[in-house]
């Protein structure tokens, strides 16, 4: 078992509830120990930062505190949520960075008893646990039910390889991670150009058809793939490419459907883990026939009876039988 | 050898950008090569490309920066910062241009402005994100005519089991807010 410290994220408890429970079924399976931080805070997301950037580092700094004091031997934190991972990395990289910085969250730390020391926790993202350090070859060895035939456009999001404060990814090698990963569960990896775009972030409660815009340009290039499947990595990236696909269509008179699945959803059905148990079913875009077709058992949909509407209306004039017959 | 041989005047617009931009921002390096405007997904519909805003800030043109739209179209997708050739944190410098619109009143762009304000507001009193309550208080505010699209997607996050009626709160809200609290009067005297 390899052992990290745990930042879930606010997402994680609702809008990706999905993502959670999913990590959750898979994490034992491929030897994955996580102690989340205990009372752990938002990380402020966007929205701290354009209001105040200094609270929003010591909001983000409260975190790394709790993180290090919990540590007991542990250096790394994960996070699954791009958004978080960005959050986290780039607090802990500034304040290395930037001694005034670390003066000004620190002095902020102090007054709530806490403190933290710049280099003592490393961040990685969800995806760069599962590449660099469980491994394809852990990953293959667990594939009961391969994912033949699924055509999957593997989306990292922007959050992952840009900014990459910590260089976590300038290996040409691991920028492949999550379609390597992908094609060890069996699918068929498209050839996915916006895979590092942005899925528009908080655009929808800006400006719909500036975000609608950027959403349609990334559910068509996987449509031209003819993908069954978006893979992602955020709950930012799943809301905004599942929720708004509809309201997109609508924007833009399209008709696209191409469900939005998380990682590690997609690694458990491979595993064998049945829909139910990986949070399958909480999507806008029903992701059930593009499964099916690889072989996933999905419990018997309930077909409600059409009920026959009473006549209560209201009585409606009819035409005596003597008029009709002349 | 002295590399810039004019001395650049440095308005106090420009001045208090840099001075209120965590680290250090290189606005002065920025040679107007454009390939920020070029790599953003949303530039064209930003009222100026972020090359067009930091000539202007170099300019002084306070008024006119603050009140576009570009930093609150800024989706923080971090394309531009990594191109950029001269290694401008760019990102930051629009999270700069937000705070300073905020702070002095000129942000235009209130449906951004109430977003931001709604968000940190669940993160004060609770110490974590409200999906519902933003989404609700958003809604309600900005997209009263759209309420009912808006209310049929909202519908379909409570009924799918993706969002909480009620807010989760940490703990030890008492110490986030007394590390907020000091934080912002440190930043308002630094």
């Amino acid at each position: 078992m390899k052992k990290y410290l745990f930042y879930p994220g606010c997402s994680m408890g609702d809008v990706a509830r999905s993502y959670m429970v999913s990590l959750m079924a898979i994490k034992e399976r491929i030897g994955l120990d996580l102690q989340e931080i205990d009372d752990w805070n938002c990380c402020g997301a966007t929205e701290y930062f354009s209001v105040n950037q200094l609270p929003a580092h010591a909001l983000v700094g409260r975190n790394l505190a709790l993180a290090q004091d919990q540590s007991n031997g542990l250096d790394t934190i994960m996070a699954p949520c791009s958004a978080c991972y960005l959050n986290l990395s780039k607090t802990e990289n500034y304040m290395g960075e930037n001694q005034a910085l670390n003066d000004a969250v620190n002095a902020a730390l102090g007054a709530g008893g806490l403190n933290y020391k710049p280099g003592s926790m490393e961040i990685r993202h969800l995806l760069d646990i599962i590449y660099h350090d469980i491994g394809l070859d852990v990953i293959k060895q667990h594939v009961t039910n391969p994912l033949k035939g699924l055509r999957v456009a593997a989306y990292y999001g922007c959050l992952i390889f840009r900014p990459d404060v910590n260089n976590r990814w300038t290996n040409p090698k691991s920028q492949r991670a999550f379609e390597d990963i992908m094609e060890a569960l069996g699918a068929s990896v498209v050839d996915y150009p916006m895979r590092a775009e942005c899925c528009s972030g908080h655009m929808p409660q800006i400006d719909r058809g500036t975000a609608y815009e950027m959403i349609r340009h990334l559910i068509n290039g996987a449509a031209e793939q003819s993908a069954d499947v978006i893979a992602t990595l955020c709950p930012m990236c799943q809301l905004n490419l599942d929720m708004y696909q509809k309201e997109m269509n609508k924007y833009f008179r399209k008709q696209y459907s191409i469900p939005v699945l998380y990682i590690t959803q997609l690694m458990g059905l491979a595993f064998g883990a049945n829909p139910d148990e990986l949070g399958i079913g909480s999507e806008f875009i029903n992701p059930r026939a593009a499964l099916e077709r690889v072989g996933t058992d999905f419990p018997e949909e309930e077909v409600k009876p059409k009920q026959k509407k009473k006549d209560e209306g209201l009585p409606m004039p009819t035409i005596p039988s003597e008029v009709k017959e002349r | 050898m002295k590399i810039i041989s004019d001395p650049v005047e440095i308005s106090a617009f420009w001045n208090e950008v840099e001075m209120k931009t965590p680290g250090h921002s290189r606005l002065e390096a920025c040679i107007q090569c454009g390939s920020c405007g070029g790599s953003c997904p949303v530039a064209g519909d930003m009222d100026y490309t972020p090359r067009k805003i930091f000539a202007m800030i170099r300019a002084g043109m306070e008024e006119e920066v603050l009140k576009s739209n570009t930093p609150w179209y800024c989706v923080s997708c971090y394309t531009c910062a990594v191109r950029c050739p001269q290694d401008i944190h760019i990102t930051d410098i629009m999270y700069t241009l937000k705070n300073m619109a905020i702070e002095k009143g000129l942000c235009k762009i209130n449906s951004a402005k109430h977003f931001s304000k709604t968000f940190i507001g669940y993160v004060e009193s609770n110490g974590r994100s409200f999906e519902f309550g933003l989404a609700t208080r958003q809604s309600l505010r900005y997209m009263p005519m759209g309420m009912l699209g808006t209310a049929a997607v909202g519908l379909g996050m409570l009924t799918k089991n993706r969002m909480e009626m009620t807010p989760s709160k940490i703990e030890n809200i008492n110490q986030l807010q007394t590390i907020l609290a000091t934080a912002k009067e440190l930043e308002v005297t630094s």
